[in-house]
């Protein structure tokens, strides 16, 4: 008997001191681990897609909460006007979630980039959304109000050769994130307005 | 009691180096070594985890009920290889997204847990914290080597910089998986022909 609560105890004790220790810790990193992932996964398509802006976009951001969950949206500053918001939107791709981020300038409802920030999809077919330009390029000016789509289902986006599924859920991917802008515009303009230089 | 300890921190340098002495731990041997500093990454979070794993448990071995000891063992290793991702995460986010998975795979690292059963649970503080280090630096010595000789030949490259120049066609087969095995097959051979002399 004593050997047994002595099990209890002690196994108890281990994974309570643990747990808190590993909160703690959880606590403490969460700002750093969010900066870093900032740098290295969205940081840099949020630049590509923004690149001639004046101010620094990854800098200059705001949260958006959606059925409890918070939305990050980064704004773009060009000829001194904020009018451009970029946020992140996931995908179905081929092997797993394709992450988007997307860009819309406010003034004209046209899309203004999309950029693929995480992604598992085939090296060399499914994975050129990420690395072929011209894709990508393809999404440039379209209206926020018509679904995007491949050309094999009526729309203008040329799909990558070898690779219809990743091509489809990169278009789902921007057709959700135009529909949620659309959704949350009037929140959006209240926040880009503190954005004016 | 000096030359004991020297004893056991030298022993895992060569006469039981992890992967190649006692084939242990081979699957993120085989897994992470694509380049140099990927494996040593790997070799000193495993190495951070093994030292205070060891020390914990060293210290804790009165304490720890026999019959739980593996359950004991587990929820310490666990929580420092949860510490040892967090701090990644946190500060060295390249290297934590190229390793990915091997980090929290270190719990289930045959060396980590063999280590506290077969020495930490029976041996002193001291004696402990150096057999651990002994144990971590033969690891990463052995990953950063291996991962040396696949980078070299692989890739053209030696932690990062260009080795040959641009005429170098770099032979693939060594940074893929099959490479890995072969690989690892050369290096025990020539640690054998050394050691029987």
């Amino acid at each position: 008997m004593r050997e047994m609560i002595k099990m209890v105890v002690v196994l108890t004790v281990l994974s309570v001191v643990s747990g808190g220790l590993l909160a703690y810790l959880r606590t403490a990193t969460a700002a750093q681990i969010e900066r870093q992932e900032l740098e290295f996964v969205k940081g840099p398509a949020i630049r590509q897609i923004l690149e001639g802006a004046t101010n620094d976009p990854v800098n200059d951001r705001f949260k958006i909460d959606v059925d409890g969950k918070s939305h990050s949206f980064f704004v773009g500053v060009f000829d001194g006007k904020p009018n451009t918001v970029v946020f992140e939107v996931a995908g179905k791709g081929f092997a797993d979630a394709i992450g988007l981020m997307v860009a819309v300038n406010v003034e004209t409802d046209k899309l203004a980039g999309v950029a693929v920030t995480t992604h598992k999809e085939t090296p060399g077919l499914g994975a050129q959304a990420k690395e072929d330009p011209a894709f990508a390029a393809q999404f440039v000016g379209l209206p926020v109000d018509q679904p995007v789509k491949v050309s094999k289902d009526g729309g203008s986006i040329s799909a990558l050769s070898g690779a219809t599924i990743t091509s489809r859920g990169v278009c789902a991917a921007a057709t959700d994130a135009l529909s949620q802008y659309r959704e949350l515009k009037p929140r959006i303009l209240e926040h880009v307005q503190r954005f004016q230089q | 009691m000096a030359k004991t300890l020297v004893q056991e921190f030298t022993k895992g340098l060569w006469a039981e180096i992890p992967p190649f002495r006692l084939v242990l731990g081979l699957c993120p041997t085989l897994g992470v070594t694509t380049s140099m500093k990927n494996g040593l990454g790997m070799g000193l979070a495993t190495t951070f985890v093994l030292v205070f794993s060891n020390i914990l448990i060293s210290l804790m071995r009165n304490l720890i009920p026999s019959k739980v000891r593996i359950a004991c063992f587990i929820i310490i290793i666990a929580t420092f290889v949860i510490v040892v991702e967090l701090l990644m995460q946190a500060y060295t986010y390249a290297l934590f997204q190229t390793l990915g998975v091997f980090i929290p795979l270190i719990v289930v690292n045959c060396i980590v847990l063999g280590r506290a059963e077969a020495f930490a649970s029976k041996n002193g503080l001291l004696a402990s914290t150096a057999d651990g280090l002994g144990i971590g630096i033969g690891f990463s010595l052995s990953l950063a080597s291996l991962g040396a000789v696949r980078e070299i030949i692989g890739t053209g490259t030696f932690f990062g910089h260009s080795l040959f120049g641009p005429n170098y066609e770099p032979f693939t087969f060594m940074v893929q998986a099959p490479g890995a095995f072969v690989a690892l097959g050369l290096m025990l051979c020539m640690m054998n022909l050394i050691g029987k002399k």
